[in-house]
């Protein structure tokens, strides 16, 4: 679309009109613009650009502020107590600090995300050139980058135009980034507004790392019904040579896939996944294996089927090293964001760095080139499996008997588990032979080690408990749907209408990291339940694989009972981390595609549509990064309400309403200009639920919108009813605030809503076309 | 009875929980109290004393006590099939939220709590909602009548076994007019 830095420099010209000497003319960029849609009023903003937006978000949806520390220690003024209203050197309070700290962990989330990006774009550039024409889902998709083009304006046609894109998606976060410096925003909602900033930006960033990707490497293409794969440890051919690739960046194991393949030994080895690295692995290669989610990273290390341990970016535990010199499995650091330490060994023969890596004289290295990677990977997976014979470092079942004996009973490991979990118990079942309340604690166990660093006899209590859990961690046999990628125009005209107009109950986007409070049935189980309901169910990255790892009454996982459409009923796993940008786009792509709401550089306007119209909801159940709390920014700015688990409390500031305050919940009727009060609807913007049934009535209940039609309203009141009476046991106290005129009550509840609609003094109210931007009301009130 | 926060890294700063030695400081605090409230949260029904479910201690207590409660999460549900109706049930942030609001008049319309219990809420949460209230809503008292040691709450009982706990809120239930 555009080129830069051009340059023309004329010594002499002769023209009819006379002689041009020495003209010199630099331009920084040439427009070749074939986007013909007109611009519109916000292209790449900056920072303060959508701040009025944001300020009417935060009106309705105030911080909630839970201080996981009192102390700011940022600069050396500090460590400044900021506890109950104190200020610190600097001026700030604790309100304002912990909108800081919010804004400095999106702002490293959206850096993670656009820094992959740009090594992405970079290789891919290198490989395939700047005019490498970006292909989504073919003719299924005109619309190849919504959130791209209605942030900056920009169509990207290209591999080039998006590095474009990314230039300003990297300056924007330079921008927030400074904005943390002491001394600069002083108030917590312009920290909050930045932090909308930054996850707006967060979402370019991953828009164009996946669209990238999709065009160059063979990705299923926005593919409803793209291929099941093997999940599951259990699912590892362990008589072969094993390469586990752990992290985000699928760049280098790429490189493995393509050398295995070359020389024929694709066959003869395992190439696996761990995290999104996973998905992405087996978006490109049908041979590839999930293993897992990111907090199976020590079992499978651990467990000793990794005859090599690729690591990328993101997410990467840092003692992988340590963990795999331990099980004598060589490491491959393959990115410039995690060199652990290595050597660096890019430029040394293959030949040299395999003899290494087999003969033990070195643990691990460093290697920047993709393509080497792949080779060193293969040649010391196939050298080293015969010599390690898949060596282990978990105890055998007599040897953690013993061991429990030595268990203090202190409780220290309990106290570090961030589930609380009752190791000291199990241990001592154990000393006395019965392991089963220590396999018990293997379904609930995160895999963060903590346990072991507290133990004062230096107990390996993770591994004891994978060990107890072997039985289990074997018989993981299950499918995952390859991530599709992107959402189709045509499936967007198909569910438009009645998304918007609440016939389809609502989109719930299960995302994120799994941090889970109590395993990762609870994510099948709230898919499940929704997906049964008739939901639209979108899924990623690490949920995506826990969603897959159940089955029902007649063993099928979630993939096989449910299609992988967006459609009413659908369960589609979109793919990795920065696949998340293709539900942000589906969202944008209703109000552009379905209600041809313009798109190019008009972010306010359509953010106004979704959040008054579409009835979706995020629910990262266990989020634990920084790139998850800029997700969820990116969500927040276009007015999709997030939920997160109970560990997601540690984000430390929660967006919400308040029912009982009406003036919160009033809007324009763009048809009147007339203000309307249109209920809590929705109530949140962000809120951490305690359980998975709170985790269900919430989403049930976040999916109302105002622009509800009265059957809509009707069938999103059913499901939120039944779930309720359900999981609650009651009625919902707050249905007076949902009802607008008597058509909304469901036909089969009407008894019960009337007689609440009656305690409450409910009074009918009209079904406005909803806004929040004075500008959209066609005609103003006199 | 330890008075170190049960999750070893919640530890607070200048302003840490006074600990509760005996039952009766905690009955006699709560008496004192104009408008107090419990929260009670999910692990109601998952945490065990001497064979008996801690909601069913909580129900005691709150009968004894008259001190309205206000369930989090799916809870309401589990009070409901003991017979019990609690005064309000919202989510865990929805609760501290409100409590940070120096207009909130509580469930009745009446006037803000002056004192809030807290118990049974996953260890971190409550120790995170307790920690808003410190810095949000300093005149608001705060306490906790887990066994786990809270030391952002105004006043907190320290970490104690099963037995200790039981025996604590059984006392505490007893020194109301409506205990047995």
């Amino acid at each position: 679309m555009t080129s830069k830095n051009v340059h023309v420099k004329i010594n002499e010209m002769k023209t009819n009109s006379g002689l041009i000497k020495n003209l010199e003319l630099s331009i920084g960029k040439v427009v070749n613009d074939n986007y013909t849609e007109p611009m519109g009023p916000t292209p790449m903003p900056s920072m303060s650009t959508l701040r009025d937006w944001d300020m009417k978000l935060l009106t309705k949806y105030k911080p909630f502020y839970m201080p996981d520390c009192d102390l700011c220690c940022l600069c050396t003024f500090g460590k400044c107590d900021l506890t109950a209203g104190k200020r610190g050197a600097c001026g700030l309070d604790i309100g304002a600090q912990s909108s800081r700290i919010v804004l400095l962990a999106c702002c490293i989330g959206a850096a993670t995300h656009t820094a992959h990006s740009r090594h992405m774009i970079h290789h891919l550039i290198g490989k395939y050139g700047r005019r490498f024409p970006l292909d989504i889902g073919g003719l299924n998709i005109k619309v190849e980058a919504p959130i791209t083009r209605l942030v900056t304006g920009i169509k990207p046609e290209t591999l080039g135009d998006l590095d474009d894109v990314l230039e300003y998606a990297e300056k924007e976060i330079t921008q927030c980034l400074a904005v943390g410096h002491t001394g600069q925003e002083g108030n917590n909602l312009d920290f909050e507004s930045k932090a909308f900033h930054v996850g707006m930006i967060d979402h370019v960033g991953m828009e164009v790392g996946d669209i990238a990707q999709v065009s160059t490497l063979g990705f299923p293409k926005a593919e409803p019904e793209a291929p099941l794969v093997k999940l599951g440890i259990g699912t590892v051919d362990t008589s072969k040579p094993v390469i586990m690739c752990i992290g985000h960046n699928v760049v280098p194991s790429v490189g493995i896939i393509d050398y295995a393949k070359d020389t024929k030994v694709d066959d003869k080895i395992e190439v696996v996944g761990l995290c999104c690295t996973a998905h992405d692995i087996t978006r490109y290669y049908n041979r590839g294996r999930i293993v897992g989610p990111i907090s199976w990273q020590l079992r499978f290390i651990r467990g000793g089927f990794a005859d090599v341990v690729v690591l990328d970016e993101q997410c990467v535990r840092t003692d992988a090293f340590d963990e795999a010199r331990k099980v004598h499995a060589p490491v491959i650091a393959a990115s410039e964001k995690n060199c652990m330490g290595f050597k660096n060994r890019t430029n040394d023969p293959a030949d040299e760095i395999v003899a290494d890596l087999v003969s033990g004289k070195v643990a691990g290295v460093l290697i920047l080139d993709p393509e080497k990677v792949g080779e060193v990977a293969v040649r010391t997976a196939q050298q080293i499996a015969p010599i390690r014979k898949k060596m282990n470092s978990l105890p055998s079942i007599e040897e953690i008997k013993a061991l429990s004996k030595t268990c203090r009973q202190c409780n220290m490991c309990r106290r570090s588990c961030p589930q609380d979990l009752k190791i000291p118990q199990a241990l001592k079942a154990a000393a006395e032979g019965d392991m089963a309340p220590l396999t018990d604690l293997y379904e609930y166990c995160i895999g963060c080690g903590r346990c072991e660093e507290a133990c004062p006899v230096k107990l390996n209590i993770h591994s004891m408990i994978v060990k107890a859990g072997e039985k289990f961690m074997l018989a993981e046999d299950n499918l995952c749907r390859v991530g599709r990628g992107a959402v189709q125009d045509v499936e967007i005209r198909n569910v438009g209408s009645p998304i918007v107009l609440g016939e389809i109950p609502g989109i719930v986007a299960v995302v994120g990291c799994s941090n889970y409070p109590h395993g990762g049935k609870d994510v099948y189980d709230i898919c499940r339940e929704f997906a049964s309901r008739r939901y639209i169910v979108a899924l990623s990255g690490c949920s995506a694989m826990s969603a897959g790892n159940y089955r029902n009454s007649e063993g099928k996982t979630l993939y096989e009972e449910f299609p992988g459409g967006f459609e009413a009923g659908g369960v589609l796993n979109v793919g990795s981390c920065v696949a998340n940008s293709h539900i942000a786009g589906a969202a944008i792509k209703v109000a552009n595609i379905f209600a041809k709401r313009p798109l190019r550089g008009n972010y306010e306007e359509i953010a106004d549509y979704i959040y008054n119209r579409l009835g979706a909801v995020g629910l990262a159940w266990g989020a634990y990064s920084q790139k998850a709390a800029a997700i969820a920014a990116g969500f927040w700015r276009l007015g999709i309400p997030v939920l997160v688990g109970p560990h997601g409390a540690k984000y430390r500031r929660m967006l919400l309403g308040r029912e009982d305050k009406p003036e919160n919940w009033e809007v324009l009727d763009a048809r009147t200009g007339n203000t309307v009060n249109v209920g809590p609807a929705p109530e949140h913007l962000f809120q951490t639920v305690e359980t998975p049934q709170e985790a269900m009535v919430s989403i049930a209940k976040l999916c109302i919108r105002p622009n509800d039609t009265w059957k809509g309203r009707s069938i999103k009141l059913s499901h939120y009813v039944d779930l309720h009476k359900r999981f609650y046991g009651c009625m919902p106290q707050d249905l007076h605030l949902f009802v607008r005129t008597m058509a909304d009550v469901p036909m089969t509840l009407k008894d019960e809503f009337t007689k609440i609609l009656e305690d409450n003094n409910w009074k009918e109210t009209v079904i406005p076309d909803p806004t929040l931007l004075p500008r959209m009301v066609r005609k103003m009130k006199e | 009875m330890s008075c170190e926060p049960w999750q070893c890294a919640e530890i607070a700063a200048t302003k840490k929980a006074n600990p509760i030695q005996k039952p009766e400081i905690a009955v006699a605090m709560i008496k004192k109290a104009s408008r107090p409230l419990l929260v009670v949260g999910s692990y109601a029904t998952e945490r065990y004393m001497e064979g008996k479910q801690l909601i069913e201690y909580l129900i005691d207590f709150a009968n004894a006590s008259k001190v309205p409660v206000v369930a989090t999460a799916h809870m309401v549900g589990e009070f409901l099939k003991r017979g019990y109706q609690p005064a309000g049930f919202m989510s865990a942030m929805d609760i501290g939220n409100r409590l940070v609001d120096p207009e909130w008049q509580g469930l009745d319309g009446k006037g803000h709590p002056d004192l809030v219990l807290f118990v049974g809420l996953p260890y971190y949460m409550e120790a995170l909602i307790l920690s808003g209230l410190k810095h949000f809503a300093p005149d608001l008292k705060t306490m906790t009548i887990d066994n786990l040691f809270h030391p952002h709450a105004s006043w907190s009982f320290p970490n104690a076994t099963l037995e200790e706990w039981a025996s604590n809120l059984t006392v505490m239930t007893s020194k109301f007019n409506g205990g047995n």
